[in-house]
């Protein structure tokens, strides 16, 4: 137990350096504040659309784009710069190590977060559960998060550029068909099906039960593969990671 | 005294390429064990082995009485590790730096910073503490990554190429301060591919080659196996014909350097007394007469690339 705690500490230090160090370099600016932004006002100017029925897409794709905007570029990066190898001469577990980028990520995403969140409040509009919606920003951020991370460990480059282009070609579509442009109701049943591939679409779902009262899914369900999909990718990145790192040390 | 490290058949491949070849060593506890051998010998991934970094093929290791396999995040908690390229992080400060690595390694907080200070005082870097490590210079680097190894007070240190393209200024102080460091009680484990500096350093000295212990010995002992490796350096006033002294059977090779000439044998007395008999024959004056000992650096090539490389 005692273990477990001091590699939590840990964990703690590696976030603490990624927020110092990631937080401003150039791709995550541009990957996580400067592209949902721009991708937001194209879909919105010149449109007739009511800010209640877009805000659960424009929350959802908010935390998705900032919380995955630091977990590709850390491991890259590290491993061009050999920090890396001094992060794993110290006594800290790879899981520890993974966990520290993680949290950094998910900070990132729940700081950002409460912009389209303080817009709400701001204007007025009327929120079913504000507690649930702070937990489902919670959650969804962590599974952005890790899945970001899990985004550095394949392949095992050192070029950050390189793995922000590949995690790019995941996240576009997956915006396109999580609900955050057109609501998942709307969508015929193969792209209802697709849509449940993606845990973005379960945190749309719950932002628009939140805000409008109507959605796909119970919210019970939305949290609960949340959940699931957290778990997943945060076992997926530690295993891949550890098959990777000795190709990233050699 | 016990033993701070041991090394057990020791394998690493990549690919169909052995790095690293059955090898097995100890270095005692208090001891400064140098690890010699030429690029792409295997050096590094030892020490990438022997500090947890990547796992093994075959063999055993342990570091401070911890198995490297079993226990890495124990070994990792009582070594300090200097790599061959700096990796101190340069966006943030000295300071910054050494608290990450003291946190990471578990120091408590007021301990952790009164470390900090007496490090960076003893390496001269105190003032610059709250500079970003990306305005250092490659010997600032190197002292900070001492300190950062230096922590957490381990008991063994890994050394990799520390002194490696450093001014002549910061390399005596990370020498001065390995042999205090050693006196201190700390087990040190030093690559390095400068001989002299393995000479002045180490205790023992190991010499790996194609992923193969070659040598394990005392600078002293492995110069004193090496005996065709003596030879008696003597100048001449005129130019000499050397064919009669290579014809001598005490020695072993003749070599000009310059203006002297370099005889070498098993058999450096009775060289010396041929070389005297040899100048009252051809009426030559000698100007100078030397017997030398091999040095390390001879030693090292002719463990790594054979007698002929040496003795050319």
């Amino acid at each position: 137990m005692n273990r477990l705690v001091e590699q939590l500490k840990r964990s703690l230090a590696v976030a603490e350096k990624n927020i110092k160090i990631y937080y401003l370099k150039g791709p995550v600016i541009v990957f996580g504040l400067v592209f949902p932004l721009f991708l937001a006002l194209a879909y919105v100017i010149g449109r007739n659309i009511a800010l209640e029925e877009f805000l659960p897409g424009l929350v959802g794709m908010t935390a998705f784009f900032t919380a995955t905007s630091v977990g590709p570029s850390i491991v890259p990066w590290e491993t061009r710069s050999r920090t890396l190898e001094r992060l794993l001469c110290c006594p800290v577990a790879l899981w520890a190590i993974i966990l520290g980028d993680v949290l950094s990520s998910f900070l990132f995403g729940l700081i950002i977060s409460v912009i389209p969140l303080a817009l709400t409040l701001v204007l007025g509009i009327q929120l079913l559960n504000f507690v649930a919606l702070l937990l489902g920003l919670v959650i969804a951020n962590l599974c952005f998060a890790a899945l970001g991370v899990l985004l550095s460990a394949y392949p095992p480059t050192d070029v950050p550029a390189t793995t922000m282009m590949l995690s790019s070609l995941v996240k576009f579509p997956l915006v396109f068909i999580s609900g955050v442009f057109v609501p998942v109701e709307q969508l015929p049943p193969w792209g209802v099906a697709i849509a449940s591939i993606s845990p973005l679409t379960y945190f749309t779902d719950m932002v628009r039960q939140l805000f409008m009262g109507k959605g796909v899914y119970p919210i019970a369900v939305d949290f609960l593969a949340l959940t699931a999909f957290t778990v997943a990718f945060a076992l997926a990145t530690i295993k891949l990671h550890e098959r990777t790192m000795t190709k990233r040390l050699s | 005294m016990g033993r701070a490290i041991v090394v057990r058949e020791l394998t690493k491949r990549y690919g169909n390429v052995t790095a690293v070849d059955r090898i097995s060593f100890e270095v005692e506890k208090g001891e400064v064990f140098g690890f010699l051998g030429p690029n792409g010998a295997g050096k590094t991934t030892t020490i990438r082995i022997l500090t947890g970094l990547i796992k093994p093929d075959g063999g055993k290791a342990f570091v401070a009485g911890y198995d490297v396999l079993e226990d890495p995040i124990e070994v990792k908690q009582r070594i300090g590790v200097v790599p061959e390229v700096s990796n101190a992080y340069v966006d943030l400060t000295a300071w910054e730096n050494l608290l990450l690595v003291g946190r990471l390694c578990g120091v408590p907080s007021q301990e952790l910073k009164e470390n900090a200070i007496k490090l960076l005082k003893e390496f001269g870097l105190y003032e610059v503490k709250d500079k970003l490590v990306r305005a250092f210079s490659k010997g600032m680097k190197q002292r900070l990554l001492l300190c950062m190894a230096l922590i957490n007070d381990p008991e063994v240190l890994f050394l990799d190429e520390p002194t490696s393209g450093l001014d002549v200024e910061s390399a005596r102080l990370l020498r001065e301060k390995i042999v205090e460091y050693n006196k201190s009680g700390k087990t040190i484990f030093l690559s390095t591919h400068n001989m002299e500096e393995a000479n002045q350093l180490c205790h023992r000295v190991a010499v790996i080659n194609h992923g193969r212990i070659a040598a394990i010995d005392t600078p002293e002992n492995l110069r004193a196996q090496s005996a065709e490796l003596q030879y008696v350096e003597a100048a001449f006033d005129k130019v000499a014909d050397l064919r009669e002294l290579s014809e001598n059977p005490n020695v072993v090779k003749v070599l000009s350097v310059g203006n002297k000439v370099r005889v070498y044998t098993v058999d450096p007395h009775t060289v010396v007394e041929f070389l005297v008999e040899f100048a009252k024959r051809n009426g030559l004056r000698i100007l100078t007469l030397n017997t030398m000992m091999p040095s390390l650096e001879d030693v090292f090539l002719k463990l790594v690339k054979g007698r002929e490389a040496v003795i050319r």
